[in-house]
């Protein structure tokens, strides 16, 4: 008897004990997850998760805090922009000032597959004198064609 | 077929050019100074202790109808004692109140390392868990910022002041404020 009671103790406090951890674990998580999104203004090349300095200690707490007295994440992400400007978020938001930040590349891009097309295109059209075909005049070319088209010699 | 030629060497000039412009004004920005939001707003309201006299207290309110600077300082910051002649100066000449923030120090050691330098504070307030500094968006020591009348952030040094940041823009900055 003593010993299933024993037993039934410990189930019962091993039980309460991960019971109020779980939700802390998952309180944990979200923190651990927007720290990640946010910079450290010290050391710039890393998070606040990861950084060891002295403000992103202070950041920490008051991310927990807030987060603690019912913020939702884009609260405490507005809190910490207001602050420190859109520079503390890793993920730079999409406004007219980051315009060319976002999709510059992607223009980038668009701008050189035309480039590329139009080049590609002029050279199967054999125009322009910057296509290979273009490379020898019309008078050599016509030769090299005869060239080709003569029986092979001395067979 | 003239055009082509012309642009075969205008293109890559031109992205030459694009390229030069950015990495010219890129590389002459110093990454570590990221500009502050808080620029043309209201500066953030406080009520903080004294150093010097804990029982009193210095809020933003108390600031309202002067043009006055926040200057972040610690006894633990090394760039502190660079700007900190310049600020002595400043406070000698009496043209500005200048209120000190004792950011993240031990009161005694901040009280030392004034008695060791000198102040040039009109007064120092503690913000010995830096909850303020958040408030104000300070990353480094030394930051300081200039605020109006109307109590809204009009610049921010961050870094040591230097004398050419105080001539060029703090000092006519503080004189056109005073003059509105």
């Amino acid at each position: 008897m003593t010993v299933r009671r024993f037993v039934a103790t410990l189930l019962l406090v091993a039980s309460a004990a991960s019971a109020q951890p779980a939700t802390d674990l998952a309180f944990d998580q979200r923190i651990r997850k927007l720290e990640e999104q946010l910079r450290c203004l010290v050391c710039q090349n890393q998070t606040l998760a990861d950084s060891g300095a002295g403000l992103a200690d202070d950041l920490r707490r008051e991310v927990r805090t807030l987060a603690m007295s019912g913020k939702s994440d884009d609260e405490i992400r507005a809190f910490l922009v207001a602050r420190y400007g859109d520079f503390i978020l890793y993920d730079p938001p999409v406004k007219p000032r980051t315009w060319l930040l976002w999709f510059g590349p992607f223009a980038l891009l668009v701008a050189g597959g035309v480039i590329w097309m139009v080049i590609v295109r002029r050279r199967r059209d054999g125009g322009g004198d910057d296509s290979p075909s273009g490379l020898l005049g019309s008078d050599a070319k016509a030769r090299a064609r005869a060239w080709l088209d003569e029986e092979p010699p001395g067979v | 077929m003239r055009a082509i030629k012309a642009w075969k060497w205008t293109l890559p000039l031109a992205i030459f050019a694009v390229v030069v412009a950015f990495l010219y004004v890129g590389l002459s920005r110093d990454p570590r100074e990221v500009p502050s939001p808080l620029i043309g707003k209201p500066a953030p309201q406080f009520s903080l202790a004294q150093l010097h006299e804990p029982a009193k207290t210095l809020g933003s309110a108390d600031m309202k109808g002067r043009v006055w600077l926040l200057n972040v300082w610690a006894s633990w910051c090394v760039s502190c004692r660079v700007e900190h002649p310049l600020l002595l100066e400043l406070g000698k000449a009496k043209i500005v109140p200048i209120v000190g923030l004792n950011y993240k120090d031990k009161t005694p050691e901040g009280k030392a390392w004034l008695a060791e330098h000198g102040d040039p504070y009109t007064v120092s307030i503690v913000d010995a868990d830096g909850r303020v500094g958040i408030d104000w968006g300070v990353y480094g020591v030394p930051e300081t910022f200039v605020v109006d009348k109307q109590g809204v952030i009009r610049y921010k040094q961050i870094g040591p002041v230097t004398a050419e940041a105080l001539e060029r823009k703090i000092l006519p900055l503080i004189r056109e404020l005073e003059r509105s």
